[in-house]
């Protein structure tokens, strides 16, 4: 927190952008560049890694040289920002491990209850709902390719 | 000229059939709505049905994306009149009178002579685009690879430097969602790239996975727990809301003014609808005679911002189903859109496709007439919407999203790439980078490449084919010009900051 506080966050999102464009262009480094007549796979990634790198450069040293406040910040919260993580990756698991409707109730269930103003039993309900939607707009309108229930 | 007219009649045709109108009607009904959900935007609504229309034929599809964009902005006025809440950046300026005209009890008015602002500007920019196509194509079909490079190159050099922001962060990220369109399997070479070994990159980046995570996802990370959406008493009715014949007076010269700066900026390709707005508002409390009464409830302030944003909606889909070049994220997504159906997007399309083309022009006309019918007599629904809460919203948002993303291919790879998505989307948000000039890469950066490997396979390697032809030189010219009018405004006002922040897609 005190390094975030010395410099502004530009420089940090500069330090990012060059990471990106230097990792895009060394991998691009790997597939043929051919030349300009005849351009190869690598050529039109490397030179747009090389130019990120180059405005990421730009960034960090204007965000290097007027540090201090810059402004609100946008903070995650906590709770909220790992239920909806937590959630998103437990469809993920469970629509191959369980079946739509268990993923279904998951992903509502456990990110509604990120809220901090949802009961247990508001979350528990609207999850039940979604489960009601799921099954007769997706499973049964629309046939989504995903079966009610796969355990095991 | 005739010929328009006929072809727009045609267009009547098709808009009208029932199946049609009845996408049309879906798409702007659910516009409107999200459009008045708070924290949702037209970009994340789009993003949520686009795996909805790989079912669908193509006519409907993109009369139904293309609803949902136009209602969600009409929806849009709403919160910002009546609540103070900006649902889409692009309507901040108009809660600066509006919200202050609904605390003097004039809200119904103010919402009445918005619409029929809007209205009016969304017809003038449907009869633009009608006469103006033609037009344009007929020019477009001279065209080399290395013209098409140098038009793409301005339209990722405007979009990224003016949408708001720092200019230089927005190139920062249109090359980030470049670098993500290259992803997959190479056209030209079948040469298989950056899939760091994970075979279901090999197709690449999914068009839906991206825009889902980095606008629908990403917000929901960042508004959780901090929005605090709280309903009003307000209650409008439908009696509230035809305005005086005094307020029509007044409105109407800023109506027309507004119209004209939304055609003007629908036409420069990559400048965001915020900055329309923000400039018919600026033009308005600058040439008013009594500039003190705008902040505290000018209907001016109302009514011109909203025809700006509502005439460059319809104009912004000229350089994108003319020339196949999108001007900003949502048209980027439709593009996208297009490109799934199977239809190659450029001038040929208004002659290979003309159902599609005619039919989405009538289908505007039709979808605006469907919105005012929405609007006015059901006011009162639309007001209740503004009080779901957030908590009960986002996570059926979510879900919404995860069934979306898995039936793009049937893979629950997808689901987790939304995620990923999401979870970069908040980090860039946190370093205060704009995302949507990464959408803008994303889809525009293959074009770039193709056209650009053509073109100097064509002139054998010589970078002089951009400079020679006359259409390229001006086009690279107007890039030039646009960089260093950006850096002249650096110099001359050292730490000016944007008055208004132009990045936030929802405010918290």
């Amino acid at each position: 927190m005190r390094m975030m506080r010395r410099y502004s966050r530009d420089f940090y999102g500069g330090l990012l952008m060059i990471l990106i464009g230097a990792g895009a262009g060394v991998t691009a480094a790997h597939y043929p560049i051919g030349t300009l007549a005849d351009m190869g796979p690598g050529f039109y990634p490397l030179a747009i890694g090389i130019l990120l790198a180059l405005v990421g450069l730009a960034i960090a040293i204007a965000g290097g040289l007027s540090q201090g406040a810059s402004g609100p910040r946008r903070k995650i919260d906590r709770r909220g920002g790992f239920c909806i993580i937590a959630g998103t990756l437990a469809f993920a698991v469970l629509g191959v491990y369980g079946g739509l409707v268990p993923a279904t109730f998951a992903i509502v269930f456990i990110s509604a209850l990120g809220d901090r103003n949802n009961s247990l039993l508001q979350a528990f309900l609207l999850a039940a709902a979604m489960v009601v939607i799921a099954v007769l707009v997706f499973w049964w309108a629309l046939q989504v390719q995903l079966p009610l229930f796969n355990w095991g | 000229m005739i010929q328009s007219l006929t072809d727009l009649w045609y267009g009547f045709g098709v808009a009208l059939q029932p199946h049609n109108l009845m996408w049309s009607f879906f798409g702007v009904l659910v516009g409107n709505m999200i459009g008045v959900l708070p924290g949702m935007g037209p970009l994340s609504a789009i993003a949520i049905l686009l795996p909805l229309t790989f079912v669908m034929h193509a006519v409907p599809a993109i009369m139904m994306l293309s609803g949902i964009f136009y209602g969600a902005i009409y929806g849009g006025v709403i919160g910002a009149i009546l609540l103070n809440l900006p649902c889409h950046p692009a309507h901040a300026v108009t809660c600066l009178d509006g919200y202050p005209m609904t605390q003097q009890g004039k809200g119904g008015a103010a919402l009445g002579i918005a619409m029929l602002g809007s209205f009016f500007a969304a017809s003038v920019g449907i009869l633009v685009m009608i006469f103006f196509s033609p037009v344009l194509v007929k020019l477009a079909f001279q065209f080399g690879p290395g013209d098409v490079f140098a038009i793409m190159l301005l339209g990722l050099v405007a979009g990224s430097t003016m949408s708001g922001g720092s200019p230089l962060k927005g190139v920062a990220m249109t090359l980030v969602g470049i670098l993500c369109g290259v992803a997959g399997t190479d056209v030209s070479s079948g040469a298989v790239r950056f899939t760091f070994g994970i075979p279901e990159l090999a197709d690449g980046v999914g068009l839906v996975a991206i825009s889902m995570g980095l606008f629908g996802v990403a917000d929901f990370l960042l508004n959780v727990n901090h929005a605090t959406f709280v309903g009003s008493g307000v209650k409008i009715r439908l009696r509230d809301m035809p305005p005086s014949w005094a307020e029509i007076k007044q409105a109407f010269l800023p109506m027309l003014r507004g119209t004209f700066i939304g055609t003007l900026f629908g036409a420069m390709p990559g400048t965001g609808p915020t900055i329309t707005t923000f400039i018919a508002y600026a033009l308005e409390s600058r040439i008013s005679k009594t500039p003190e009464r705008f902040g505290r409830g000018a209907i001016e302030g109302v009514v011109a911002p909203e025809a700006a944003s509502h005439s460059k909606t319809q104009v912004d889909f000229i350089p994108t189903m003319c020339l196949g070049i999108p001007g900003d994220a949502v048209m980027a997504l439709i593009l996208g859109a297009l490109m799934i159906q199977g239809i190659a997007p450029g001038p040929q399309l208004i002659t290979e496709h003309p159902d599609l083309f005619w039919g989405l022009i009538a289908s505007f006309w039709v979808g605006n007439v469907l919105l005012m019918l929405l609007n006015v007599p059901l006011i009162g629904v639309w007001v209740k919407l503004l009080q779901v809460p957030y908590r009960y919203l986002f996570p059926s948002a979510l879900f919404f999203i995860a069934i979306g993303a898995f039936t793009t291919d049937n893979s629950l790879f997808q689901v987790v790439e939304v995620l990923f998505f999401g979870i970069v989307g908040v980090l860039f948000l946190t370093l205060r980078f704009s995302v949507t000039p990464i959408l803008l890469g994303f889809v525009l950066g293959p074009m770039v490449e193709e056209n650009f490997r053509r073109a100097l396979q064509l002139s054998h390697g010589d970078l002089g084919i951009l400079i020679h032809r006359p259409i390229s030189a001006s086009f690279i010219a107007a890039c030039i010009l646009l960089i260093a009018v950006q850096i002249l405004i650096r110099l001359m006002k050292p730490g000016r900051k944007p008055v208004i922040e132009m990045e936030t897609h929802a405010q918290p």
